[in-house]
């Protein structure tokens, strides 16, 4: 039996977790990060407890209490997670963990799912805890079981950061022995250390300060960090994390023979950076987005009163957006050695023009599903509050409304009910209605909700409840009565939930049933105070995994008179010929009958057998 | 092209969120691992997936990253025909492209804000350049059983150019695919084959 597999990046992460036997494994849906949960909770038989938590400072005191209890926890979650979880981050630092602990975030060069391409490894940097950097796959699950092992060596939590193309990149994966021994949860009460009342955070965070000169040891000679001194090269690569593997190809491209040292932690290998500097000329250092590694490397050249040269992306050429791949790595080597690139002509790249055979590539954005419900929640809301009315929304499948003109803000999690309260308490008199999913709800839209209603904000709430986090890959959430594994659990009832933050205006409509979602709109429109309107209606993808199967529409060419009402609504399902001026259904149609319901001329029905 | 010490064969698979792109580079990197070659590739999940503009890359023998620099891919592979034109700049000046002719129109095109260019003139712009295997692999899957085994159709037709032994392919086609289906795909698997062979 082949002990090697083809595995996703985070199911070989998901598939680290088990072979280091982590016990406590919690998290909140996130690109790239989600399928290490999804993959954990689908396993038919489990030895350990796994959870889809609220929101990740949730999920990451969770893991904190399990791992002051003595056992091996894991959190998951996406790097905008962290900014949430950073509250307990900065602190769990100074406290440390008696069993182990580990910090994944999966960052998001180039904004692939993301609203921004924020660095972890500045977290790192900012809160001493130390981090790893995976270049492969087989890397990434190879430094879980380092880091159960090294969290509970120094008694710290350890961050693991993989990215977008290690997450979600493909390869063959050797897997290892499952570590069957696991510790029993057994918190032993000690207030100096798990405390941190003023007196005892000095101590502690004197102790977090010298404790880096034992992480930096163990860092240091770890296997995540190789160094190859190259008789006769005058030119040292220093290149971290999957910037190593994109470095690499483009030196072996171009036929450069240079001295190269592969980063994988943080804080990053002082003595090997000083022994590439020591023997080259010129260093050449390629990360994705923050010049973390740059930074040190500088500071160390200087310590060492090196004059060797440094080049990176502080002063350029190395951008210092978006990802990193062997044709940049490859530029970069070439203008810096004053190389021609022979392998790629000018034509391609940037300046690469589709246009030059003169045929115009129609734009392909991802977009609501046929038959998704928000669209319809988006139809009668812009038609109820107006044009010129504001829409704060917020982070989930619902932020591709951006193409039904009733996306005006997206700021992070839970940020619409808020950056709604606060247009209107600075005194903005147009209408304000904002929309946020039911999961984003949950995770940190209650608490802005509670607050628009304590301080009495004149807006509407709109709750589009596809009863599922759908975004990230249909992960369950505490509206459904399903855990993460697929228990039974409560079914935490969302109009309950809003009466209990004190909302006295709460009505649910389903948003297929346009008529009665305007009548609600209306209402909440002229109602003074916070209003909550929750349209709920299944997830169109969840609905046919269960089997509801509804019947298609179809226009009447005979009765459509080309007033493009429906076209207009966006559904995919929905075709205009410019030619005949007639709209058509196509066979993407889920049968959702939005679009009949909006027809002034009769001409959409369902087919008939 | 796929260079010695880089990698052994570079394959680009582009195509529509929902059509399959993932499944169809899941069946090919899995018969390489049953091979012993080591295989990297790259994805598009999350956002992209609602209908939009999907590619993955997939290298066989590659032991670096999973990105296909420029001009780098030995084969195109794109199972909806405007996609191949947009990620043709990934392909090698020798390489073979194979396309599905049947086009899926964006949303910005049925509401008419944009025009899809005619399936010929893509077609011919591809071939101006390079060795094109056009054919409608959604008929071929309709002719197999169902539509929905598109990508398989594409599999079976790239499968004359991979350097992985055709048994091992069909192995991952039975893995991979849902029991019930295992028949159709099988069959569509041979009609793509042959389509390209022949």
């Amino acid at each position: 039996m082949s002990t090697r597999e083809y595995m996703l990046g985070n199911v070989a992460i998901a598939r680290g977790i088990v072979e280091g036997g982590g016990q406590v494994i919690s998290g909140y849906p996130g690109t790239p990060s989600s399928e290490i949960i999804g993959t954990l909770a689908a396993m038919k038989e489990r030895d350990f407890y796994v959870e889809w938590s609220v929101n990740e400072k949730v999920a990451f005191e969770v893991a904190a209490g399990a791992a002051m209890a003595g056992v091996r926890s894991v959190v998951t979650m996406k790097h905008v997670g962290l900014n949430v979880a950073a509250d307990p981050l900065m602190t769990l630092a100074y406290t440390g963990v008696k069993g182990s602990m580990i910090i994944i975030v999966a960052d998001d060069p180039s904004c692939h799912s993301s609203q921004n391409e924020q660095d972890t490894r500045r977290y790192s940097q900012f809160s001493l805890i130390p981090c790893l950097d995976p270049s492969t796959p087989q890397e990434a699950k190879d430094m879980i079981t380092y880091a159960f092992e090294l969290s509970n060596k120094v008694q710290m939590p350890v961050i693991f950061r993989p990215t977008t193309r290690i997450s979600h990149g493909k390869s063959d994966v050797e897997l290892g022995p499952v570590n069957e021994t696991k510790p029993v949860a057994d918190f032993r009460k000690e207030l100096e250390r798990w405390v941190m009342v003023p007196k005892n955070a000095r101590v502690q965070h004197v102790h977090l300060l010298e404790l880096q000169k034992d992480i930096l040891r163990e860092l240091e000679d770890s296997p995540w960090n190789e160094l190859e001194i190259r008789e006769g090269a005058k030119l040292g690569v220093i290149a971290s994390g999957i910037a190593s593997v994109y470095a690499k190809e483009a030196l072996i491209k171009l036929g450069i023979n240079a001295s190269f040292l592969k980063i994988g932690t943080y804080p990053v290998p002082e003595h090997k950076i000083r022994t590439i500097i020591e023997n080259s000329d010129r260093v050449l250092v390629f990360e994705e987005m923050e010049p973390v590694v740059e930074e040190q490397v500088r500071i160390i050249a200087q310590q060492a009163g090196s004059g060797v040269e440094i080049t990176g992306k502080m002063q350029g050429p190395v951008p210092r957006v978006f990802e990193l791949n062997t044709d940049i790595c490859a530029d970069v080597l070439a203008e810096v050695l004053g190389l021609e690139r022979t392998d790629v002509p000018a034509d391609v790249g940037e300046d690469f023009d589709y246009n030059a055979c003169r045929i115009d590539l129609p734009m392909r954005p991802p977009v609501m599903c046929p038959g998704c419900s928000h669209r319809a929640t988006f139809h009668v809301m812009k038609k109820v509050y107006g044009k010129d009315a504001i829409f704060p929304s917020d982070i989930g499948c619902y932020t591709l409304g951006i193409q039904s003109g009733t996306v005006d803000t997206t700021l992070c999690m839970g940020g619409s009910i808020t950056v709604a309260s606060g247009m209107y308490q600075a005194g903005e008199k147009k209408p304000i209605c904002c929309s946020i999913g039911d999961s984003t709800f949950f995770h940190t839209g209650m608490n802005g909700l509670l607050n628009a209603i304590y301080n009495k904000a004149d807006i509407t709430v709109t709750i589009v409840d596809n009863r599922i986090t759908a975004m990230t890959g249909h992960q369950p959430n505490p509206g459904m009565g399903m855990t993460a594994t697929g228990e039974q659990t409560v079914e935490v009832s969302l109009e309950a939930l809003c009466r209990g933050l004190g909302a006295e205006f709460v009505e649910v409509v389903d948003p297929y049933d346009l008529q009665q979602t305007e009548e609600v709109f209306k209402r909440a429109k002229s109602y003074k105070g916070t209003s909550v309107v929750i349209t709920r209606q299944y997830c169109v993808i969840d609905a046919k995994r269960a089997g509801v199967r509804r019947k298609p529409f179809t226009i009447d060419a005979d009765k459509c008179t080309g007033c493009r009402i429906c076209v207009n609504l966006g559904c995919p399902a929905i075709e205009f010929d410019g030619k005949s001026k007639k709209a058509s259904i196509n066979n993407m149609c889920t049968g959702c009958g939005v679009c009949s319901r909006m027809c002034k001329f009769d001409a959409i029905s369902e087919v008939k057998k | 092209m796929s260079a010695p010490g880089i990698s052994q064969f570079d394959l680009v698979i582009a195509g529509v969120g929902g059509q399959g792109a993932i499944l169809a580079s899941d069946i090919i990197g899995k018969a390489a691992v049953k091979e012993n070659m080591p295989v990297r590739a790259a994805e598009t999940h999350g956002m992209a997936q609602r209908g939009g503009s999907v590619v993955n890359h997939i290298r066989l023998g590659c032991e670096l990253g999973s990105m296909i620099p420029l001009k780098g891919a030995d084969v195109l592979f794109a199972l909806e025909p405007s996609e191949a034109l947009r990620y043709l700049e990934y392909l090698s000046d020798d390489g073979v492209i194979i396309v599905n002719t049947d086009p899926i129109l964006p949303v910005t095109v049925t509401s008419g804000l944009c025009t899809y260019p005619d399936v010929a003139t893509i077609i011919l712009k591809l071939k101006e350049t390079h060795e094109v295997k056009a054919f409608n692999a959604t008929e071929l899957a309709k002719e197999a059983g169902h539509a929905q085994s598109m990508n398989v159709v594409m599999v079976g037709a790239v499968s004359n150019y991979l350097p992985i032994p055709v048994e091992t392919l069909l192995e991952c086609v039975r893995e991979l695919v849902p029991q019930k289906t295992i028949d159709i795909n099988i069959k569509a698997f041979e009609l793509g084959r042959s389509q390209v062979q022949g």
